[in-house]
């Protein structure tokens, strides 16, 4: 009997973290009863700072969602084998961010309960309209995906559909850029480089979003990584953070060089108060060179630095959307140039802005929503990795 | 055989509930001739209402014959000069009864512009 | 033609007249009591010229004129609605002070209409730039589109709107121009108010009209006007 005590213990702990998972998901329910019944008034977000903490965790998500589906490109489009069988969980985990992502976004709009007016009026001309097919189609894309890899009848066609789904994320991590890069007239978005930008982000953040994941299942099932595996994916996450550091300075950079957006630059990245602080330390310190030296310094660059690398360019991908979004829109817009401006609606002053624990439950509740779906998935359905001894390809 | 026996006696209490006619009472307002006949709009006001509401807010069409205030303009109570608030109200009433909810009022004034005016 | 015939006619003639007399006043009233059946057409641009020089600094009128007239609470926090704003301006070089109105600009082609996801908002065909509260969804991407802050949220419940003026939770919202005074052939509450008669109203297409002779005639503006949005609100002496 005495063998079995551990697979008990384990079984305790699936439900424990299934409940844990449901508590933080009832929160954020919570949280959204009280912003459907009082209004946005018990957030921190105004007329100034209209996409708050909601909107940086819905963005994180669905960002990673896209991300994440790299691994299985790397397999099925360019048919590396060590990513082919860890095909499955990426579309797992993609399909999990996903679905958080979006009930965030779609619980925080003043009318959630008409979102199916989404559906039934269409304006072709808006970025989120074409972002609510681009989410959809994912969603369905991904499911099939899965299905063909799967099935074993179906696998001749996991090609053909993982080809379609390599297309289609990058169509919506484009898409995802374009919401920003089309607002013209704020210093802070407006710029050609987003779609590219979210991109090389996406790679980054859904990397490390899979490291996590995989490390825990592993650990949980009381296997190793093969170390030359870890060596290769650890060093594609490194490269990608890499990227996306050079996509957010040349991003910095362009703004600087464009005379009129200097003082927003100034402020972002000097002295605007929380935002500097958040970008220089959370993003680019904790977010990317810490993970490098994780990933890179000799005698480093083990499972447990991995992970720790990993964590840390999650949280640096909050910290930088936080100073994205948010910086963004607290940067007064320059209605009148030449003008200094002052009036009682903001003008010429840098806006305010207080996130309230309600945003950050609503936002929690989301990530525990795609925790619940990736860990109910993965003990009910075989997604561990199935790794043959390695050969180098 | 008892189960069929007591499929039946369940199938009877609604239609046993049916049976006691229970209509809600409600205070009309003003009432007096609709622009359509009363059985029609309780059938289709949420149609006409829908209808107008659309040509007005993007045509600019005040035709008000189906309009919300006109509505309102016959129908609140002579009391509180209201369509909603209490089991009573013209609107309230009836759409409790029916259970429906009705979205308009967190919108738009329940009150009869006239008295509204009159007060400023 | 005999005598009678000519009596005849003439009594004819006058009759009609005199039903006709009778009738029009109360097709007139007829017409009125019913509203305007007829959907505004793009024959129609409406606009505002504002002119800052008579705009006195510290004057407040067409706000407290506004929110009365669409029963805003005329609150200032961050979460209150103001669909119009006086902007005190100060010119970085030579120091020149200007206190202006500004309110959604009425652009032709704006901005809030490209991004909203539903349709919500939208332009009539008469230029004037609505929300349809009824599809509205509240994402506010609108609210990050406009180049003119001229948008508000509705943060809360709201109680005691105006007939009017239908306004609720959850819906973004900004300067009708008045619309529901307009359609009565009124001018917007704040032109109205206006003690200088610094904002003037009219219809931008009409070559005749006051505010188009006087366009032509005077220096205006359009606020960035490099984003080519042709807005329908023109501001002098900026």
């Amino acid at each position: 009997m005495a063998s079995h005590s551990p697979l008990r213990f384990k079984n305790r702990l699936f439900y424990a973290l299934l409940a844990a998972g449901g508590l933080v998901v009832l929160m954020g329910a919570y949280a959204v009863h009280l912003m459907e019944d009082q209004g946005h008034i018990i957030t921190g977000m105004n007329n100034q700072i209209v996409w708050g903490v909601p909107h940086v965790f819905a963005i994180f998500m669905i960002v990673a969602a896209s991300g994440v589906l790299n691994v299985a490109s790397i397999g099925s489009v360019f048919g590396k084998t060590i990513y082919k069988v860890r095909a499955p969980l990426a579309g797992l985990l993609s399909i999990a961010l996903l679905s958080g992502g979006l009930t965030v976004l779609m619980l925080d709009l003043g009318r959630p309960e008409r979102v199916i007016v989404a559906a039934t009026h269409y304006n072709i001309t808006s970025v989120f309209a074409w972002n609510v097919l681009l989410y959809t189609g994912m969603f369905s894309l991904v499911v099939i995906y899965l299905w063909t890899m799967m099935e074993r009848r179906m696998n001749p066609w996991s090609k053909p559909a993982g080809l379609a789904v390599f297309a289609w994320r990058f169509i919506l991590t484009t898409g995802t850029g374009l919401i920003f890069a089309f607002l013209t007239a704020r210093q802070a978005y407006g710029s050609a480089l987003l779609p590219p930008m979210f991109i090389v982000l996406s790679f980054a953040w859904g990397l490390a979003v899979f490291h996590v994941v995989q490390t825990v299942i592993y650990a949980w099932n009381e296997k190793t990584l093969d170390p030359a595996i870890l060596q290769r994916k650890k060093n594609l996450l490194g490269v990608f953070v890499i990227g996306s550091l050079y996509m957010v300075a040349t991003y910095h950079m362009t703004n600087l060089y464009f005379a009129h957006q200097t003082g927003f630059e100034r402020f972002i990245l000097l002295d605007g108060g929380v935002y500097p602080g958040l970008f220089w330390w959370g993003y680019i310190v904790f977010g990317n060179l810490l993970p490098l030296l994780l990933i890179y310094v000799p005698g480093l660059g083990k499972t447990r630095c991995v992970m720790a690398a990993s964590l840390l360019a999650i949280l640096g991908g909050f910290a930088l959307l936080y100073v994205f979004i948010i910086g963004g829109q607290a940067y007064p817009l320059n209605i009148f140039p030449g003008y200094q401006a002052s009036s009682s609606f903001g003008d010429g002053q840098i806006a305010a802005y207080q996130p309230s624990r309600y945003e950050f439950m609503l936002g929690f509740g989301g990530l525990a929503i795609a925790f619940i779906i990736t860990t109910v998935s993965v003990r009910v359905l075989n997604f561990m990795p199935q790794d043959k001894p390695y050969i180098a390809d | 055989m008892r189960l069929l026996a007591a499929l039946m006696i369940f199938l009877c209490i609604p239609v046993a509930w049916a049976g006691q006619t229970y209509t809600p009472k409600l205070d009309i307002g003003k009432g007096g001739q609709c622009v359509e006949d009363p059985q029609s709009m309780r059938k289709n006001h949420m149609h006409r209402l829908k209808h107008q509401r659309d040509e007005t807010v993007h045509k600019g069409i005040r035709d008000d014959k189906y309009s919300l205030k006109n509505c309102i303009e016959c129908h609140a109570s002579t009391r509180d000069d209201s369509v909603i608030g209490r089991a009573d109200s013209f609107c309230e009433g009836c759409h409790r009864y029916e259970a429906v909810k009705i979205d308009c009022f967190e919108c738009h004034s329940s009150k009869r512009k006239t008295v509204l005016g009159k007060r400023e | 033609m005999s005598d009678t015939n000519v009596q005849r006619r003439q009594f004819l003639k006058t009759s009609v007249g005199a039903a006709a007399v009778a009738i029009a006043p109360g097709m007139l009233l007829f017409d009125m009591a019913h509203g305007k059946s007829e959907a505004v057409s793009s024959k129609v641009r409406w606009g505002m010229l504002i002119d800052t020089a008579n705009c006195a600094d510290g004057c407040n009128d067409c706000v407290t004129a506004c929110n009365k007239e669409n029963g805003l609470s005329g609150g200032l926090s961050p979460t209150d609605s103001q669909w119009i704003r006086k902007v005190e301006l100060k010119d970085m070089r030579s120091g020149r002070e200007v206190s202006l109105p500004m309110m959604c600009q009425h652009c032709e082609h704006p901005p809030c209409v490209d991004v909203c996801p539903t349709g919500a908002s939208f332009k009539r065909a008469d230029g004037i730039v609505l929300v349809d509260k009824h599809i509205c969804i509240g994402c506010r991407y609108c609210m990050m589109a406009c180049p003119y802050k001229a948008r508000s949220f509705v943060h809360e419940p709201l109680h005691d709107q105006k007939p009017d003026v239908p306004r609720g939770k959850g819906t973004v919202e900004s300067c009708t121009m008045c619309v529901h005074r307009v359609d009565n052939g009124q001018q917007p509450a704040c032109a109205e108010a206006c003690p200088n008669k610094s904002i003037l109203f009219g219809n931008l297409n009409d070559p005749d009209s006051e505010i188009s002779r006087k366009i032509r005639t005077v220096a205006s503006t359009q606020v960035r006007a490099d984003l080519g949005l042709n807005t329908g609100i023109r501001y002098q002496g900026i």
